[in-house]
């Protein structure tokens, strides 16, 4: 067939489409590589780096690396494994992320891939940052504590749903979202049917009122791991 | 009031065609007529450039010397490097502090002055310095500090400080400051004697693969910090297909402690245009940009005149060098203060006037670089070699240095020795050797690269500056006994913490960790399981990282714990009670005591 491509991911052969992001290779294939700021449909970011995997011997981003033939890939090994465990505790230190009173425990991806990973409690001193929340707008939330800084609500409002409704401003540490309104959220032309809205991997962007609709114990993350729609896509769960 | 800012922002914008990937230039020029880019400024430009106002904002929040606060009339960023600070920075803080009556990161009531830090600015030759609107000032003491603010509350005139100019071009009246060169050793290839326009000449009469061929033959490796073959560069970037190219010259020089580009942009420029010139030809570029670091904006109006020069000369234009059809200009993209813009991609991102960020690779600039099109990004000095080659030939050059590391570098020598200043040496020299040259009486350890490079002491000094030795940039820090090196790691640390882009967590948040960690070492809190963290986060960083800066910030912390144990294990003991000393318990109860607003018994009894 045109244009296919075999590579290597841990030992395994799968076979890719030539100019596919690795990261969707591994999906079709049913191989999961850990991810935060990837999702499909929009252009690839590569800023968690929880992706990072080893190509050839040398280290990328499986999100923003294109296949090719040949490659052989490290993705579930110890060593990458224990880089993810950390990055994940430095987005857990860096916000201020209290999972048993947010609304989006068992849907959140942070806290899943968390889990996932076997983490308990981070290494690292929490660094209690200052964080601001917006609440300006009569149906949308902001919680800056909350969010990763993955700029999948900067992609989407931008490119799904044609507004530019997020960006970041400031730099390295202090670096936040931002709205496009002097005004704050209220001031946009955010709606709630936005999908950007839908794409926020945490709960730093919210519905206001719908957060209990599931109860505890019976969302997405409750009843599977995260990454197991990939892994075994006939479980029906987790489809998101 | 409102009226004139309209129509600054309409005239700054009409200048640059209302183009949105010259946002920068709007920004810069807006920043210094009014101190400030506000919301209302910012809906403004908004309007003329058509781009979401949020997007505006973003580019403004990212770089030091755009604020959406005012700034005085007079804005003071005085240099935070640590070669600033063993030289006396403080002191002068302090002397600005107390003539102004406000704080850094204040301005004064009359809206006239304000102060505030900024990272190296390149003159750590003549530390500690500033900036003030622009004007760099040298050599700052406690005296100087106060005779400045005291004649600019006179005058308000930052150029008329400069009472006598500085050696060579420093004293050209487009030029006219303060800053000397220290050019203590000149070498044969950056400056040794040229002819003007030789070098062009000869390359058009070569043919563009000839050309290539001849750089690949000198083994030329770029002098910006990553050591990659400049004819691999250019031929990568000659096959890419587009019907536009770009060479870019990396004149950002941000590496603390570097600021031998200075020098050659002051006293060589016409050698970095020749070199880009050359570049054109061999990759096929019709435009080439300048990127200026915020900081040398003194040079601005020098370089331009030089520019107009070589367009007069026909060494720039249509037919260079009459060559039929060989078409080429260069214009110069002021940066607006941000270290992360000496990253290739990142200063790709900036001159087409969006915020720093570096870009993900694949593609590689060669491929699709600025706005798209194939592009070769290459340092001053990388470039002044290329002249250099092309006039005199391969041989000539790669006879000096040594295999690897082929014909002299720049350094730039600071800290403690005799003549700080810039050097011109072969490869392979020995660091020992450097710091006899610069009169080093007795150093103790030397950070070699920058911040990004290491932290070495005496054990290294017979290694050879090359690339795969000790490399360099260009900057070699000198420190002697007196200095307290886990403090200067620290500062090195803040220095990350401030310049991180914030794009990538293992940089953004990792950097903060390493510089807590440095903290609490110093203070006496730290455990031994700290440097075993230490450790673990400096190979996540250096492995997991987007861009060179995450992958390279944790050196100054691992590569001092390495070479310099014994200062970690002095700090850091096992309490013999057992407790965990980076615990802090009497902090604990101070802040629970502020909290609940009641004071414990138990705490004061011990
Ligand atoms: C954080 C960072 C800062 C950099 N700063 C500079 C700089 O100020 N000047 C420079 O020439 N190269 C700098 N570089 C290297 C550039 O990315 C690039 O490799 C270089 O400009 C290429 O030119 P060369 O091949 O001629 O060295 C920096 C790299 C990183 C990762
Ligand atoms: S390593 Fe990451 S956060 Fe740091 S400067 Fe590079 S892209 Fe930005
Ligand atoms: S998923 Fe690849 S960097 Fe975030």
């Amino acid at each position: 067939m045109p244009g296919k491509i075999t590579l290597e991911i841990d030992g395994v052969q799968i076979e890719a489409d030539q100019g596919q992001y690795l990261i969707d290779a591994a999906d079709n294939a049913g191989v999961y590589i850990p991810r935060l700021c990837h999702k499909p449909g929009l252009e690839p970011y590569g800023s968690c780096r929880l992706c990072t995997v080893v190509v050839n011997g040398r280290h990328c981003s499986a999100c923003t690396t294109p296949v090719a033939n040949n490659m052989v890939v490290e993705n579930a090994t110890e060593n990458l494994q224990d880089f993810r465990k950390m990055i994940v505790e430095m987005l857990f230190v860096e916000g201020n992320h209290f999972c048993m009173f947010c609304e989006k425990s068992g849907n959140c991806e942070l806290q899943g891939i968390a889990y996932r990973l076997g983490i308990t409690a981070p290494q690292f001193p929490y660094l209690w940052t200052k964080k601001e929340v917006d609440a300006s707008h009569p149906d949308i939330l902001i919680d800056h504590n909350r969010c990763i800084l993955c700029a999948r609500c900067v992609r989407t409002s931008k490119d799904l749903d044609g507004k530019h409704v997020f960006d970041f401003t400031e730099r390295g540490d202090k670096k936040k979202i931002s709205v496009n309104s002097s005004a704050r959220l209220a001031g946009t032309d955010v709606d709630i049917t936005d999908q950007a809205l839908d794409s926020c991997p945490v709960g730093a962007l919210l519905r206001k009122r719908e957060g209990y609709q599931v109860p505890v114990g019976q969302r997405l993350y409750d009843l599977k791991p995260i990454g197991t729609n990939i892994e075994s896509p006939s479980t029906d769960n987790d489809k998101k | 009031m409102t009226d004139s800012i309209e129509c600054m922002v309409e005239v700054a914008c009409k200048k640059v065609g209302c183009d949105p990937t010259r946002l920068l230039d709007v920004l810069i020029s807006i920043q210094s007529r009014s101190q400030c880019i506000n919301n209302e400024t910012i809906d403004l430009i908004a309007g003329h450039l058509k781009t979401p106002r949020v997007q505006i904002e973003s580019v403004v929040s990212f770089y030091t010397f755009l604020s959406k606060e005012p700034k005085g009339k007079i804005a003071i960023y005085l240099s935070s490097d640590v070669i600033d600070m063993l030289k006396g920075a403080e002191e002068v803080a302090a002397a600005f502090t107390d003539e102004l009556g406000i704080e850094f990161g204040q301005v004064t009531d009359d809206g006239n002055f304000s102060l505030d830090w900024t990272s190296c600015i390149g003159m750590s030759d003549q530390a500690p310095a500033a900036l003030i609107n622009g004007t760099v000032v040298t050599e700052l003491n406690v005296e100087k500090s106060r005779q400045i603010i005291r004649e600019l509350k006179i005058h308000m005139d930052p150029d008329s400080l400069v009472k006598e100019a500085g050696d060579g071009n420093n004293s050209n009246p487009l030029i006219h400051s303060m800053v000397r060169n220290n050019i203590h050793e000149k070498g044969p290839i950056i400056f040794g004697l040229l002819n003007r326009g030789d070098a062009i000449r000869k390359a058009v009469r070569m043919s563009p693969v000839e050309v290539i061929r001849a750089l690949k033959a000198s083994r030329l490796r770029g002098r910006g910090g990553a050591g990659f073959p400049c004819g691999m560069k250019w031929e990568y970037t000659r096959a890419a297909k587009a019907d536009c190219k770009y060479i870019i010259c990396n004149a950002d020089e941000g590496e603390p402690g570097t600021f031998k580009d200075r020098v050659l942009l002051t006293e060589l420029p016409d050698r970095i245009f020749a070199g880009m010139t050359i570049a054109a030809y061999a990759i096929g570029a019709t435009e080439g940009i300048l990127y200026l670091r915020a900081e040398y904006v003194y040079l601005l109006n020098f370089l331009e005149e030089i520019l107009q020069r070589r367009r007069v000369d026909g060494l720039l234009g249509q037919n260079i060098a009459n060559c039929e059809g060989f078409h080429f200009d260069i214009r110069i993209q002021l940066g607006a203060g941000a270290y992360i813009c000496g990253e290739e991609t990142a200063l790709i991102s900036s001159a087409e006037g969006k915020r720093g960020d570096p870009k993900n690779r694949p593609p590689f600039p060669a491929q699709s670089g600025y706005l798209g099109y194939p592009t070769s990004v290459n340092n001053c000095e990388t470039l002044s070699c290329v002249t250099k080659i092309l006039e005199e030939g391969s041989a000539s050059f790669s006879m000096h240095g040594n295999r690897q590391s082929t014909g002299t570098k720049l350094i730039s020598i600071s800290g403690d020795c005799t003549h700080p200043g810039v050097y011109e040496v072969d490869f392979g020299i020995s660091l020992r050797e450097l710091l006899n040259l610069a009169g080093a009486q007795s150093p103790e350890a030397v950070q070699v690269g920058g911040p990004s490079g290491q932290l070495v002491g005496v054990d290294d000094f017979e290694r050879k500056i090359c690339f795969d030795d000790l490399p360099t940039g260009g900057s070699i820090m000198v420190f002697d006994a007196s200095r307290d090196l886990l403090q200067i790691v620290r500062q090195f640390m803040d220095f990350f913490v401030e310049e991180s882009c914030g794009y990538c967590t293992p940089c953004r948040v990792g950097n903060v960790i390493l510089k807590n960690g440095m903290e609490r070492i110093i203070k006496g809190n730290g455990e031994p399981q700290d440097l075993v963290q230490f450790k673990q986060t400096a190979e996540m960083m250096k492995s997991c990282s987007r861009c060179g800066l995450g992958q390279t910030s944790w050196k100054p912390v691992i590569t001092s714990l390495n070479n310099f144990p014994s200062l970690y294990a002095e700090k850091i003991q096992i309490d013999p009670d057992g407790f965990q000393r980076s615990f802090d318990l009497k902090e604990a109860v101070r802040l629970s005591e502020s909290i609940t607003g009641r004071v414990s018994t138990h705490s004061h009894q011990k």
